[in-house]
């Protein structure tokens, strides 16, 4: 990291530290074999120990791949790796690698290609359907290190799934620095829903570099959560929807607490005719936390149509949110929207629940959850319920 | 403890340093169903946002009495909870809180939610919606009524449950209001009077510029407004006769 230049940008908080670039080595093994510790942390970001109830696992902890299994009845219909192992077994892999992001993109991507760390490499084969959710996890166990993944996922054209990707870190660490570099290509005809849920320590520092193209008719759904406090993340990823008819949504709950620099954007880029795009975020910031939530529509061609909404809750007088929603319509026919609002809770709300029989920290409480309604997301039930639950604590510390 | 479910004796309320509510006095007892008229501005609302106690409604004199208990200084849900229920005229949309939420807060038990969203002509699918999220003004009026009814208390504070609601729809919401209204009390406020067809009503107010101004048979004051207006009303010799137009 001594080669790094000069930090530029509001959101670049990781100049000033240095980082540990040593790990001990894990050994192999299922994930329920893993301390009672890990396995915790990791299912509190949707990854969880029950190999049977997922099609296939990756599981990294620090710079160690402990498990990359495909579940017996989905052997034909998915393949996982760890990218390491994917540049080697495939010629044509790197067709697929440093396409979307560029390796000097930032000093990040460049930390990524030049110290980089396994991640994961998802493939789902052609027409596959594939009915369970396939789940990966980022770990950091070690405290004060970098480590920086790149990951590689690709849906063959006509294929369905869902990714569950959970990165967290041990209850021991404390500063941490994480890149993640993360290229989709979503091709025709396929469908993929991808979750992200974060779960890093007060103060470590995350840093997901991500991009993903969706060919012909294709479906690309991100979902991104966090409900606990880290010391900075910043991310903007990218979708380009390049073949016709192709869609995208992004959804992101974002819930600020202590004193949590959160800077996470959305872009979507339409390059086709009949694509279609979608950001929604929900930002909720409470004690010191500061709250920036972008979002970029462009539209480049005749027939296409996005819109983003972007909506905060200002639950602390030393909490900021900023909604900075930006777009750029290139062809007469880009059909272009956006809405956004910010504020705290209107009392009008809190006194019609308490006409309903809540008290003041009831109604507060309903309303925020309410806020970071989950529903949406169609999570698998269990994890549905676990995110359900964190939620309902949070908010009661709302007022 | 008299014979009355609500007391309010002399009351004058300002809202942002306006006064909305002046001297109103009214009774209402155990059973009775008490109907409020008044033009537009006249003050029903704030009355009813002050007998809940709306921090905005800023009471300068008088008492709310409720079950022999004066009121006025609890907030809104504890109020609500001692037996007052209400359906809002103009309530707020909440995005995220669905209408079974607040529901469920009162009955868990689905069926007894279930009948009476069948007796309403109510879709069950509204409960899973954001409350009052692109309702239309009969939706709205149908869930502030079933959220009232839900509640469950011993007086019903109903704001214009009548206003823009269809024939059918009426004839549903009146006759379902006047059986919860059996052994119960009310107040309800309406323009037209159009749910009093259905509505056996004891006693009518008439409110103007924030005082009650006149009180009797309800379909007695309400022709009389229907043919001469609220001008009537005005020129009455005797303001606040309470109950002496009874029969
Ligand atoms: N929350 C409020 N803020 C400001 N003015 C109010 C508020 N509520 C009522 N008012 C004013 O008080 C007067 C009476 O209103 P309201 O009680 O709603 O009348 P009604 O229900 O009889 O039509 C009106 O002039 C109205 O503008
Ligand atoms: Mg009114």
């Amino acid at each position: 990291m001594s080669e790094e230049k000069k930090d530029k940008g509001e959101y670049d908080l990781t100049g000033s530290f240095t980082y540990v670039r040593k790990a001990a080595k894990w050994s192999s093994c299922p994930i329920s074999n893993l301390p009672e510790d890990i396995i915790s942390r990791s299912s509190d970001v949707g990854v969880i120990p029950d190999e049977d109830m997922r099609a296939a696992t990756y599981f990294q902890i620090d710079h160690s791949v402990i498990s990359k299994t495909v579940n017996e009845k989905f052997r034909d219909q998915v393949e996982v790796m760890s990218t390491r192992e994917a540049i080697k077994k495939y010629d044509w892999f790197k067709n697929y690698w440093w396409r979307l992001i560029r390796r000097d993109a930032d000093k990040f991507t460049h930390m990524a290609s030049s110290m980089w760390d396994h991640g994961y490499f998802i493939r789902i084969l052609e027409d596959q359907k594939v009915t369970l959710p396939i789940q990966s996890c980022l770990f950091v166990s070690t405290d004060n290190l970098n480590q920086n993944v790149h990951n590689v996922v690709i849906a063959e054209a006509g294929s369905e799934a869902q990714v569950i990707t959970g990165c967290a870190s041990h209850i021991n660490v404390h500063r941490g620095l994480h890149v993640g570099v993360s290229e989709f290509y979503i091709k025709e005809d396929a469908k993929l829903m991808f979750t992200m849920i974060h779960g890093w320590s007060q103060g470590f520092d995350s840093r997901p570099r991500s991009a993903a193209i969706i060919g012909e008719n294709g479906a690309f759904i991100s979902n991104y959560l966090l409900f606990t406090p880290v010391r900075s993340l910043q991310m903007y990823p990218v979708a380009y929807c390049s073949g016709e008819n192709s869609k995208v949504r992004f959804n992101s709950i974002l819930y600020g607490s202590k004193d949590s620099h959160i800077d996470v954007g959305s872009k979507i880029v339409l390059q086709n005719d009949g694509t279609r795009g979608e950001i929604i975020t929900r930002a909720v910031a409470t004690d010191n936390s500061k709250i920036y939530m972008r979002g970029f529509l462009e539209g480049r061609c005749e027939d296409c149509r996005a819109h983003l909404e972007c909506r905060g809750l200002l639950l602390s007088d030393k909490a900021i949110i900023h909604a900075v929603p930006e777009l750029l319509a290139k062809a007469p026919g880009a059909d272009l929207s956006h809405e956004a609002a910010v504020g705290k809770i209107a009392e009008e709300e809190i006194h019609y629940l308490m006409a309903r029989g809540f008290s003041e920290r009831e109604a507060v409480s309903l309303i925020v959850r309410g806020f970071m309604d989950v529903r949406t997301f169609d999570l698998p039930a269990e994890i549905e319920k676990r995110m359900k639950r964190i939620i309902k604590v949070i908010s009661k510390r709302s007022l | 403890m008299t014979g009355e479910l609500l007391e309010i004796n002399d009351l004058t309320v300002e809202v942002s340093g306006r006064i909305v509510l002046e001297n109103v006095d009214l009774r209402i007892e155990k059973g009775e169903t008490h109907i409020l008229f008044g033009p537009n501005g006249s003050g029903k609302s704030s009355l009813i946002m002050t007998i809940l106690g709306f921090p905005a409604y800023k009471v300068i004199s008088g008492e709310i009495i409720f079950k022999g208990k004066n009121i006025i200084d609890l907030p809104i849900n504890e109020r609500v909870n001692l037996g007052i229920s209400v359906a809002f005229q103009n309530p707020p949309a909440i995005r995220g809180v669905k209408l079974g939420d607040i529901l469920n807060h009162w009955i868990k038990d689905e069926s007894t939610i279930d009948s009476i969203l069948e007796r309403i002509n109510f879709p069950r699918e509204f409960l899973r919606r954001d409350i009052n999220l692109g309702f239309s003004g009969g939706e709205m009026k149908k869930s502030e009524i079933l959220q009232a009814i839900v509640q469950g208390g011993d007086l019903l504070l109903l704001d214009e449950p009548d206003s823009g609601v269809d024939v059918e729809n009426l004839r549903l919401l009146g006759e379902f209001i006047n059986e919860m209204l059996k052994g119960r009390a009310g107040l309800i406020i309406t323009h037209q009077g159009h749910i009093l067809r259905f509505i056996d009503a004891d006693i009518a107010h008439v409110m103007l510029k924030g005082t009650i101004v006149c009180s009797g048979r309800p379909t007695r004051i309400l022709s009389q407004i229907m043919s001469e207006g609220y001008g009537w009303c005005m020129k009455c010799p005797r303001r606040k006769r309470i109950r002496e137009n009874m029969i």
